[in-house]
C-alpha cells in the first residue's frame, strides 16, 4: 500500500538532490534548474499531504505556487540573461560584484 | 447659536494668521494690515454680542461653553479644546479684543515703513489668539497652551528686530525668566489634576468651594496652600513681578505698540487673570494670599523707585507698568479680587494710552527714546500731548481719572483690612502711590515741557502723527477719563463692573468672608488721603522739572540716585548669583557631554565597526558561501524537527 | 488494481529521482535541461497517482512546456559550453556533506510522520479546483495573476538590450 509517507520519502530525495546541484554546480544556469527541482518536490508534499485533507484545496494552493514559480523563472532568466550581458560569463564563482 | 459664536470669537484670529501666513507674497501690506485689524474687531464685537446674554446674576456662575474638539482623551484625563465665556474671561477677551483692535490700528501708521510689516502682523495676530485662547479655555491645558503662546508672540516680538543684537538678546531673557514661571505653573496644574483628578477649571473650582464646605480642605490645607503658592509663581514670571520682574523693562526692545499690547496692557496681566481665575484656591490659603500681597505690595514699591529716575521713556513706563501690576497682585493678596480686575481694565487704557503716545513721540522724532533729549514738544504734537497728558492723570490716579477709583479701591480694601499686614502692604501701596504721581509728571515734563534738548537729526523730522495713530489715542484718552465709571465706590451704589463679577468671587468671598462695608465718611477721608498724597507727589515733580531735568541731567556717580539710576543693580546681582553658577554648571556639563557621553558612544561606534570587519568577511559575494549557510541553517532546523 | 498503483509509483518515483540525478551531474546544460524534463513529468505522474489530475496537467504543460522552453531559449541564447572538469575544493565537499545530512535528516522526517487516512472531500479535478479558486480563493488567484503580470514587465524590463545612451546613465 502506497501511503503519504512513501512520497514525502521521494519528495526528500528530489529536494536533497536540488540542494546538491545548487552547492555543487557552477553554471547558474544549472543552480537554477536545481532550484526548480526543490520547488517541484515541495509542491509534491502540498499535494501529498492534501490527499489527507482536502485535494481540491491542495491542488489550489499547489497551483498558485506553480504561477510563482514560472513568474520566478521567467525574472531569474531575465536576470541571468541581463548578467550575462555585464559579465559574459554563467559562473557563479566570478560573479563576486557584492562583495562587502 | 451662541456657542458658534464663541467658537468664532477664537479661530477667525487664528484664520487670519494662516491667511497671512499663505498669502504673505500676494498679499499687499496694506490688506494684510485690514485683515489683521479686521480679524481683532470682529472677535471684540462677537465678545459684546455673546456676553450680554451671560450677565444675569444669577446665583450659579453664568456661562456660555463651546467645544471645538477633543484633544487629549486617555485613562482618567479627558481634555477637550473647550471655551468658557464666563464675567470673567468676558471682561479679559473685552480688554485684549478691544485694545488690541487699537493697537492693530496704531501699528498700520507706526509700522508703515517697516520692512517686516506683514510679518509683524502675523504674530500680532497669533498673539490676539493665543491670548483668548488663554482667556477662553475651559481647562488647564488649553489656558497654559494660550500662556505659551502668549510668551512665543512675545518673544518674537521684542526680538522683531533681530539683526541688533541686543534686541535678540531681550526676547531670550523674557523667554527665560518667563520659562521659570511656567515650571511653577506645570508643577501646580499637576497637583491640581492628582487632587482632583479633572483638569477642568470650573470643576475645579467647585469641586474645591464644595470640598470645603464638607470639611475636606480646611482654611490654610497644606496641599491647597502649595498649589496656589506655584500658580504664583507661573504668575510672577508672566506678570514680571519680584524677583521675576527683570525681563519685562527689556522687553521695550519691541517695537512700542508692542510694548503697549503686550507688556502693558494684555499679556502681562495674565498672571492677574490666573490667579483671579483660581481666587477660591489663594482664599483658602492665607498664607499664599500674604505672599501674594507682599509680593505685589513690594513689586510696586521697587519699580516705582526705579522709574524715578529712568532717562528712557520706555523704561519710565515699564517700570511703571511692573509698579502698577504689583498693585493688582496687592489687590488680589488682600482679597479685593473685583477691585484688582478694574485695575487690570483702567491699567490696560491709560497703560496702552501712554505707550501709545510714548510710541507716537519716539515716531515723531525719528526713533530718539532718551527723555533727556525731548522737551517742548507741546506745540509741535498737538494732539498726542493732550492724550498723553490724560493718561498721565489716569496713571498718577488723579480724581476724577480712571486710575483713581481703581487704584483706590485696592488701597482702600488693603487699609481698611484686618490684622497688621493688610494696612502695611496699603502703606507701602500709598507711598507707591506718591511716587507714580511724582515719576509720570517728571516724564511729562521731561517730554513736553521746557526748553528743547532735541537733536539735530530729530529736529529735523518732527512732525505730528498720523492720523491712524493718533485716534486709537484719542480714544483711549476718552476711556481713560471716564473707565472709572465702571465701578465707583461703594457709597455711589453704583458698581458696574463689581456687579458684573460678582458670581465669579462669590465662593472665594464665602470663604474668605465677606468685607465689611466701611461707612462712607472713612471711605471718603481714605480717597482724601490718597488723593492729596498723588497731588502732593504730582505737584513737587511738576514744579521740580518745570526747566528741565536740571540736576538730572550728568549721570550720578554714588548715593541713592545711582542707585536708581542702575536699577538697584538687579541684573547685576542676577549676573553673579544666578547665570554665573548656571553658566559653571553648563561649562561643567558641556566637558562631561564631550568627553564621557561622547566617549562612550563613540567607543560603542567603534566597537561596532570593528565587529563590522570581523563580520564581513564572510560577506565574499559568492553566492555559493551563502547559499551554504542558509542551507546549514535550513539542515539545523530540519534536525531539530527529528 | 493495488498492484497497479505500486508499479506506478514507483517507476514514476525512479524515474523522478534517476532525472534529478541527470540534472545535477551532467556537465552540459542542455543535457540536464532534458533531464530536467523527465523530472517534471515524473512528477507529473506522481500526481496522477495522487489522484491530482488537474495540476497534472498543469505540471505538463506549464513546466515540462513553458518553463522547460524558456530553459532552453536562454542556454541557446547563451551558447554555453560544456563545464570543464576541475577539483572539488572545500566548499563543494562541505556542500556535499551538507546535502547529505539533509537528505538523511529529511527522509528520517518523513518517516517519522503518521499515515493519515485518505479522506479528501473533494478530488482534484479541474472543476473542483475552479470551485475553490472562484469562491474561496478568489482573492489569492487574482493576486497570481497580478504576479505574473508584474513578473512580466520586470522580465521584459531587466532582460531588453539597453540602448548605448541608456547604458550610460546606467552606469553613471
Amino acid at each position: 500500500m502506497i501511503t503519504v509517507v512513501d512520497y514525502y520519502v521521494v519528495a526528500s530525495i528530489l529536494f536533497a538532490i536540488g540542494a546538491l546541484g545548487f552547492l555543487l554546480r557552477k553554471n547558474v544556469l544549472v543552480m537554477f534548474m536545481s532550484v526548480e527541482l526543490m520547488l517541484n518536490s515541495a509542491n509534491l508534499v502540498l499535494v501529498a499531504s492534501a490527499k489527507s485533507f482536502d485535494l481540491a484545496r491542495g491542488s489550489a494552493f499547489a497551483l498558485v505556487s506553480v504561477a510563482v514559480a514560472a513568474a520566478e523563472v521567467g525574472v531569474g532568466l531575465a536576470i541571468i540573461i541581463a548578467l550575462f550581458r555585464l559579465k559574459a560569463t554563467v559562473d557563479a564563482e566570478e560573479i563576486t560584484n557584492l562583495r562587502g | 447659536m451662541q456657542e458658534n459664536l464663541l467658537e468664532l470669537i477664537i479661530l477667525i484670529p487664528f484664520a487670519s494668521v494662516a491667511v497671512q501666513y499663505f498669502l504673505h507674497r500676494v498679499l499687499p501690506a496694506r490688506l494684510a494690515g485690514l485683515i489683521a485689524c479686521g480679524a481683532v474687531l470682529v472677535p471684540f464685537l462677537l465678545t459684546v454680542v455673546v456676553g450680554r446674554g451671560i450677565g444675569s446674576a444669577a446665583p450659579q456662575v453664568p456661562a456660555v461653553t463651546a467645544t471645538i474638539a477633543s484633544w487629549l482623551t486617555g485613562g482618567g484625563l479627558e481634555v477637550a479644546f473647550g471655551l468658557r465665556l464666563d464675567p470673567l474671561s468676558c471682561a479679559w477677551t473685552l480688554v485684549v479684543t478691544g485694545i488690541g483692535f487699537l493697537i492693530h490700528v496704531y501699528s498700520l501708521g507706526y509700522m508703515h515703513h517697516d520692512p517686516g510689516f506683514k510679518r509683524f502682523f502675523i504674530y500680532m495676530n497669533l498673539f490676539i489668539g493665543s491670548m483668548l485662547a488663554l482667556v477662553l479655555g475651559d481647562s488647564l491645558p488649553l489656558l497654559f497652551l494660550g500662556w505659551e503662546g502668549v510668551g512665543l508672540c512675545s518673544y518674537l516680538l521684542i526680538g522683531f528686530w533681530f539683526e541688533d543684537m541686543d534686541n535678540a538678546r531681550a526676547g531670550q531673557k523674557a523667554f527665560v525668566v518667563n520659562r521659570i514661571g511656567d515650571l511653577g505653573f506645570l508643577l501646580a496644574m499637576l497637583m491640581i489634576f492628582q487632587t482632583f483628578g479633572t483638569l477642568d477649571i470650573a470643576t475645579v473650582t467647585s469641586s474645591l468651594s464644595a470640598g470645603h464646605a464638607q470639611g475636606l480642605y480646611p482654611l490654610g490645607d497644606g496641599r491647597i496652600t502649595l498649589i496656589a503658592l506655584l500658580l504664583f509663581v507661573g504668575a510672577c514670571g508672566k506678570s514680571a513681578q519680584l524677583p521675576l520682574f527683570v525681563w519685562l523693562p527689556d522687553a521695550m526692545a519691541g517695537p512700542t505698540p508692542v510694548s503697549a499690547l503686550i507688556h502693558a496692557a494684555t499679556m502681562v496681566t495674565a498672571g492677574i487673570y490666573m490667579v483671579a481665575r483660581f481666587s477660591v484656591f489663594f482664599a483658602l490659603a492665607p498664607v499664599a494670599s500674604a505672599v501674594v500681597a507682599i509680593v505685589g505690595a513690594l513689586t510696586a514699591f521697587v519699580s516705582a523707585t526705579i522709574a524715578l529716575r529712568q532717562r528712557d521713556i520706555k523704561k519710565v513706563l515699564a517700570y511703571s507698568t511692573c509698579s502698577q501690576l504689583g498693585y493688582m497682585f496687592l489687590g488680589l493678596g488682600v482679597g479685593a479680587y473685583g477691585a484688582a480686575v478694574f485695575h487690570v481694565v483702567t491699567h490696560a487704557f491709560f497703560k496702552a494710552l501712554l505707550f501709545l503716545g510714548a510710541g507716537s513721540v519716539i515716531h515723531a522724532l525719528s526713533h530718539e527714546q532718551n527723555a533727556m533729549k525731548m522737551g517742548g514738544l507741546k506745540p509741535h504734537l498737538p494732539r498726542t500731548h493732550w492724550t498723553f497728558f490724560v493718561g498721565c492723570f489716569a496713571l498718577a490716579g488723579i480724581f476724577p481719572f480712571a486710575g483713581f477709583f481703581s487704584k483706590d479701591k485696592i488701597l482702600g480694601e488693603a487699609l481698611l483690612g484686618h490684622g497688621w499686614l493688610f494696612p502695611l502692604v496699603g502703606v507701602l501701596g500709598l507711598i507707591t502711590a506718591l511716587m507714580t504721581a511724582f515719576y509720570t509728571f517728571r516724564l511729562y515734563r521731561l517730554v513736553f515741557t521746557g526748553p528743547e534738548r532735541l537733536d539735530d537729526h530729530a529736529r529735523a523730522h518732527l512732525h505730528e502723527s498720523p492720523a491712524t495713530m493718533t485716534l486709537p489715542l484719542v480714544i483711549l484718552a476718552l476711556l481713560s477719563i471716564v473707565g472709572g465709571a465702571l465701578s465707583l465706590p461703594a457709597f455711589a451704589h453704583f458698581d458696574l463692573l463689581g456687579d458684573y463679577l460678582r458670581p465669579i468671587f462669590a465662593s472665594a468671598l464665602a470663604v474668605a468672608g465677606e468685607h465689611a462695608h466701611h461707612a462712607v465718611n472713612v471711605e471718603v477721608a481714605l480717597m482724601l488721603v490718597s488723593l492729596a498724597v498723588v497731588i502732593g507727589g504730582a505737584w513737587w515733580a511738576w514744579n521740580r522739572f518745570a526747566e528741565g531735568p536740571g540736576d538730572q541731567l550728568p549721570l550720578p556717580q554714588s548715593g541713592l540716585p545711582f542707585l536708581l539710576e542702575n536699577k538697584w543693580f538687579v541684573d547685576e546681582i542676577y549676573a553673579i548669583f544666578v547665570i554665573g553658577p548656571m553658566r559653571g554648571t553648563a561649562l561643567l556639563a558641556g566637558f562631561f557631554d564631550r568627553y564621557v557621553i561622547d566617549g562612550i558612544v563613540n567607543g560603542l561606534a567603534r566597537l561596532c565597526d570593528l565587529c563590522g570587519a570581523f563580520v564581513r568577511l564572510l560577506q565574499n559575494g559568492a553566492v555559493h558561501t551563502y547559499a551554504l549557510l542558509f542551507l546549514a541553517g535550513a539542515v539545523y532546523l530540519v534536525c531539530s524537527l527529528l | 488494481m493495488e498492484v497497479l498503483e505500486r508499479v506506478a509509483f514507483y517507476v514514476m518515483a525512479v524515474i523522478a529521482v534517476a532525472s534529478a540525478l541527470l540534472v545535477v551531474v551532467n556537465r552540459n546544460p542542455v543535457a540536464s535541461a532534458m533531464s530536467l524534463v523527465g523530472t517534471f513529468l515524473a512528477v507529473a505522474g506522481l500526481y496522477l497517482t495522487l489522484n491530482a489530475t488537474f495540476l497534472s496537467a498543469i505540471q505538463v504543460l506549464v513546466y515540462a512546456g513553458a518553463i522547460m522552453v524558456l530553459f532552453l531559449f536562454v542556454i541557446m541564447l547563451l551558447n554555453l559550453e560544456r563545464e570543464p572538469f576541475d577539483l572539488p575544493g572545500f566548499g563543494r565537499i562541505a556542500g556535499f556533506a551538507l546535502s547529505v545530512v539533509l537528505l538523511f535528516s529529511l527522509i528520517s522526517l518523513a518517516l517519522n510522520a503518521t499515515a493519515r487516512p485518505e479522506t479528501s472531500a473533494r478530488g482534484g479535478s479541474g472543476a473542483e479546483i475552479g470551485d475553490v479558486f472562484f469562491s474561496d480563493y478568489l482573492f489569492p488567484f487574482e493576486m497570481a495573476s497580478l504576479l505574473l503580470l508584474v513578473a512580466m514587465v520586470g522580465v521584459i524590463v531587466v532582460a531588453r538590450r539597453r540602448k548605448p545612451e541608456e547604458e550610460e546613465e546606467g552606469e553613471a
